[in-house]
Parts: C-alpha cells; structure tokens; sequence
C-alpha cells in the first residue's frame, strides 16, 4: 500500500522512542511509520511536544541515549535498519548520505571555528578531501546557498553572519556530501518571516538543482503549504494524517488537521476572532490505549476513549488515523 | 588588541601608585616596633637611635616617597646593572631589609628558585591532572568516575594543608620511607641521582598544593565542559557525523576551556606569592615562609615589597587572562 516501492528513500515503520525520566516512561514517538519518496519534499506538521522533532533524532540516533531509547520499529535507508547501525556505522550515514538541519541557526554553529571549518570538517571527514580541496567545495558551496563573496567568508566566524546568513551555512553543512535526503528541524521557525520566505526559496532553488528528498519539520502549516509535496500530521507522538498537500487542504480528514487548517490566519474574516484549539496537548506518560485527540475533539464519541485508532487509507494516497473515518469505513450510515 | 592592551597598561599605573600608598600606609599604621626582638638589656635611647637610623625619624610622606624612589627607580637600575655589567645605579641607596640588612631584592631573588620549583610545579601538576579529570567527569556525568571525582574534590576544598601536609609526612616518611620529610634548599642538581633526590624532596609538598589545584581547576573544567556539552553546536557537529573523540576533544573542549585558562591565569601570581602553611611543614624556605619570617620581625620593607610585588603581578595577570580570553574567544574584541 506504501506508493511504489522502487522510488523510497527512507521507509520509517512502527517508529517506538521513549524517554526513561524520573516520573516514568514518557512515550514521545508511538508507532509513527511514513516514507519519503526520492526528491520529495514531505512536511512534517504538528504542535509542539507532537514527537515531530524526536522521530527525527531517532533516526539518527541523535539522542542522547540514555534517557532515550528507541523502543521498536525500524528505518530503512538504502536496505539497511539505520536504528539498528552501530555508533560507527550511523556516524557514516550522519552528515554524508542524511544531512540534518537544526532549529536555532544563532546556537547551532561553533562560536570558536570558522565557518570555513565547519564547512570543511565533513568534507574532510566523509569524503577524504584534502584541506584545500575541502576548502575550494566549501567555497562553493557557500556560494550554492547564497553568500556572496563566499571565498573570503569562509575565514569569517559565526557571529559574522545575521541568523538568515547563518542557517544557509547550516544549510551548506548538511548539504556538503551530497545527502540522499536532507532533514530540516523548524529550520525557518527562529527567523524572521522575510528571511524565513529567502531560505523557502533557496530551498526551493536547492532542490531543483539538487534532486534530493527533503523531509521538513515545522509547526506552521502555513510555511507547509508553500514548499511541500505531502504533509504529515503529528498529534501526540503519533501520525494522525497524511495526505498529498492539495488533497489535505481541501478535504481533511482529521478533527485535528481539520481544527489545525481553521486556526490559521488568513482563512478568516479581518473582524473574525482567531479560532484556536482548546485544551492542552496530551502528557504521553503511558503506551496510548485510546485516540490522544479524544479529550480536545469535537467528535470524539465513546470509542475514541477506549482504543486508539489506526492510521488507515481512505482514498489514494490519503491516510487517517480516526474512528470517524473508521465508522464510515465500516457503516457508511454510521453515527 | 595593541591598542587595548597600551590603554590597560595606562590604567594600571595609577592603580598600582594607588595600592603601593594603601599597602604603605596600612603597614605603616600598625602597631609593632623594630626593636621589639631586642634584648631588653638595650636601653630606650639606643631604640630610638636606631629607629631614626632606620629612617623611622621622617615624616611619613617623605618615608612613601623615598621607598617609592628606591623601589621604582633604584632597583630596577640596579637589576639592569647586575645583567648587563655596566653601572647605571651608581651607589644609589636600595630597599635594605630591616631584619638581614641586606637588599629585599637579593633575598627574594634567592628564595624564588624553591617556591617556583614547589609552588609553580604544583600548579602545572594540579591543572594537568585537573583537566582530564574535569573532561572525563562532565562526558560520564554521574559515573562512578564523576562521583569519586566529586569526593576527592570535596576533600581536597575542605581539608587544609596543615593537615594533609601532616598526614603524607606520617604516611610516606614515618611509616613507609619513602620520602624526606623535609625539604633541602641546600640540594644542588647535579647529575641523575641529584635529580632523583630533588624529586623525591619535591613530591609531597606538591603532592599537598596540587590536591587544592585539582580541587578548583577540576570542578571549574567540570562545570564548563556541561555547560558546552548541552549546546547546539554539539548536536550540529554529531549530526555531520563527527566521532565522539572530535566532538569533545575539539568543538566542546574548545569553549570550555576559555573561561578555565582564564582562572589559570587568574591564579599565576598566587604562584610566587607561595604557600606559607605548606612551605612551613616541609622546611621549604621559600617566599612564603619570607614573608611570614618578614611579617614576625616587623621588617617593614620587606613585607611592603613584597606585597607590592603581588600586587603588579596580580594586575599584570589580569590583564594577561583578559588578552588570552580576546585571543581564545573570537566573539570578544577589544577596540
């Protein structure tokens, strides 16, 4: 059922990450599968605390282990499990054929090294180049994202650069070895919006001339909706709907994705109140026996409280993960 | 940075006029008398003739203002004569000591060799081992290596040298032997042997001082290496793939140690200043046993000098952490 086969680059399946803490288990990621398609650009949309941001690590192993533990499932990448890689095997992955772009471009970079080093240290390390043959691709790909002048900025540190100048260097990191796929952590969320809208365009621009997937993690659906093929929705550490982007938009499936779309700006009349969603987004401190949406849904009716629904295909490429959908499924009469 | 340090080295000049009045006056001020040692067979008369042929007769700002002369002009003349052989002092009168009637500068000169020796070799042991053991301590936070750390750095803040001084003389000199329990300025390094016998003499008094040293500057690398351990510039250099070894060593160990070598040079000047209880125990005849012999006999120009020379080392060092943080530290430019 997982589109064609042939064409994925990371099939993520029954993903498990918990959090041992001093309180108890808590369980971030429950069961989250998806995949992405070779020069794809999934989104990945939910609020925070949703588990967007540690599926992610978890497929890097970028945790810190303990407390974290990847409890089950697997990612496979170019055939192999990357949650089962040993320290080494991941560190050959990490940077080389999985770039990883992180949230906060002003703390993400090494105050003390130029950025030319840092540009340098994958290439040197992944790709066995020598020091100025590092040098000349971390010269061009400075100039790839955007800086100008980019062979006399390499000797420059990071506080040289403004935060927008800084995530196109985080940028040109994670895309030094020529990754297969290109993880963006809210790589725009710490930025303001006109630069928030440069980086989106040279996003845009990279993958046109780059071809790599890219699976992009944000909260703001607006910024989704801008760039994305497919979006992916994360309630509760859980995917409560997927679906290509125009089809997601025009007909969500999700109480939540649906509640989501209406708390947008922009979707209302200027005297109109901003609509939010109320109630607080749930703790996650036992495996989930029930839908985790139920206590903030609208809908919600007895058996969202006793079991947690599965994320089931309704049409084409479009999955949900709600009894509604299921009681349709089953009684097209139902409720 | 010239520019900087040419201003600071301006300011300091009216802080040290400043300080050598402070320390002149408060010296001056206290109770105590020269001639108190004497026998009381010396009749009041002859006291205050020697008194007056000690200089005591003068009014006060003259006695500040002849020993400022002697200290800032005839010393360093008399310095410059002894190395380069020609006379440029003249017989211009030097800072006599009270006590041994010979120049304070000569005595220091010759006392410095065993605190440098003891004192200095301490500190660069203390900081050596402090170090690692910081680094380790913060990377396995809570190990069992961490917690033995956190104990012996406990005892080595809160027990005194009086008292571990003691307790390694009873334990390596009273019981096994294996080392003099007093140390022997006398000891000319010669050959091998000699330098056998010059370590053995040296091991306990740096034994007792390097445990204080390891106490502070381990806890301080400690505290610094967690601070950088949870930043994100850490998580960038795991995710392009980096080995732990890279990550610790270069990009985390980097940013600790900037405010680490900082407190190092902070505690230079603590070097020559000696140790006093220390060089007591273990008969090391060194400048804190100097002052404090100064301090009993009430040889005024000694312990002005020597206070006063402090002083100027404790500003120069200041100004040495402040350049050495301007150099580690790129974000940090003086001009």
């Amino acid at each position: 059922m997982w589109g064609k086969p042939i064409t994925q680059v990371l099939e993520v399946r029954d993903l498990k990450t918990v959090f041992h803490t001093q309180d108890g288990k808590v369980h971030a990621v429950n069961g989250v599968s998806f995949h992405v398609e070779e020069g794809e650009l999934l989104a990945v949309v939910g609020e925070s605390g949703s588990g967007k941001s540690v599926t992610m690590m978890s497929l890097l192993q970028l945790l810190p282990m303990p407390p974290a533990e990847i409890e089950a499932g697997q990612a496979i990448f170019q055939n192999r499990d990357l949650v089962k890689l040993s320290p080494s095997e991941i560190r050959d992955v990490r940077g080389a054929r999985i770039g990883f772009i992180f949230q906060d471009p002003l703390t993400s970079l090494n105050p003390v090294f130029t950025v030319g080093f840092q540009i340098m240290e994958p290439l040197r390390k992944h790709m066995g180049m020598s020091k100025s043959r590092a040098r000349q691709r971390a010269a061009e790909l400075l100039d790839l994202v955007g800086i100008p002048a980019a062979a006399e900025r390499l000797d420059d540190y990071p506080h040289q650069f403004s935060g927008g100048m800084r995530q196109r260097v985080m940028i040109a990191i994670a895309l030094a070895c020529d990754p297969k796929v290109l993880i963006a952590d809210e790589p725009t969320t710490a930025l303001d919006v006109t630069v928030q809208a440069q980086i989106l365009e040279l996003i845009r621009e990279l993958r046109q001339k780059l071809g790599m997937a890219i699976i992009w993690v944000t909260h703001d659906l607006g910024v989704a909706a801008g760039i994305a093929d497919r979006i992916m929705v994360m309630y509760g550490g859980q995917v409560v709907e997927q679906a290509p982007i125009g089809e997601l938009f025009e007909h969500p499936r999700h109480p939540y994705t649906q509640a989501l779309l209406e708390s947008l700006p922009g979707r209302h009349q200027a005297n109109e109140r901003l609509r939010s969603i109320s109630g607080q987004p749930p703790l996650l401190m036992k495996d989930p026996d029930f839908c985790p949406f139920a206590p903030r849904c609208r809908h919600a009716f007895d058996k969202c409280r006793a079991e947690d629904p599965p994320l089931l295909r309704v049409n084409g490429s479009h999955d949900v993960a709600c009894w509604l959908e299921s009681a349709h499924a089953e009684a097209p009469n139902g409720r | 940075m010239l520019s900087y340090i040419i201003r600071r080295l301006l300011i300091a000049i009216p802080t040290l006029l400043f300080i050598s009045l402070a320390v002149f006056l408060l010296l001056d001020l206290a109770p105590g008398d020269p001639t108190a040692n004497m026998p009381l067979t010396v009749p009041p008369e002859v006291r205050e003739k020697i008194r007056i042929a000690l200089g005591l007769g003068e009014p006060m700002h003259i006695r500040y203002l002849l020993w400022l002369k002697q200290f800032m002009i005839n010393e360093p003349l008399h310095i410059f004569s002894d190395w380069t052989g020609w006379d440029v002092a003249g017989g211009s009168q030097r800072v006599i000591s009270w006590q041994s009637r010979s120049p304070v500068f000569d005595i220091i000169v010759e006392r410095m060799p065993q605190t440098l020796w003891v004192v200095g070799m301490s500190y660069v042991v203390g900081i050596l081992i402090a170090i690692p053991i910081g680094i380790i301590s913060a990377y396995k936070q809570y190990s069992w290596f961490d917690q033995t750390g956190t104990f012996v750095t406990m005892v080595g803040y809160s027990v005194p040298p009086f008292f571990t001084g003691v307790l390694v003389i009873v334990i390596f000199s009273v019981q096994l032997g294996w080392f003099p329990s007093i140390y022997d300025t006398t000891h000319r390094v010669t050959d091998w042997d000699s330098f056998v016998v010059q370590l053995r003499q040296m091991v306990m008094p740096v034994m007792v001082l390097a445990l204080q040293t390891t106490a502070q500057i381990s806890r301080f690398m400690r505290a610094s290496m967690l601070d950088n351990l949870n930043q994100d510039y850490v998580r960038t250099a795991r995710g392009k793939g980096l080995t732990e070894k890279t990550v610790v060593l270069v990009h985390v160990l980097r940013n600790s140690l900037i405010p680490v070598i900082t407190v190092i040079a902070l505690g230079v000047p603590g070097i020559f200043g000696g140790a006093i209880i220390t060089e007591q125990i273990f008969k090391v005849n060194g400048i804190g046993q100097l002052l404090i012999t100064a301090i009993y006999a009430y040889d005024i120009p000694m312990v002005q000098t020597l206070t006063f020379i402090f002083a100027v080392l404790i500003v120069t060092f200041n100004l040495i952490a402040d350049v050495l943080y301007g150099i580690l530290d790129p974000r940090i430019r003086y001009d």
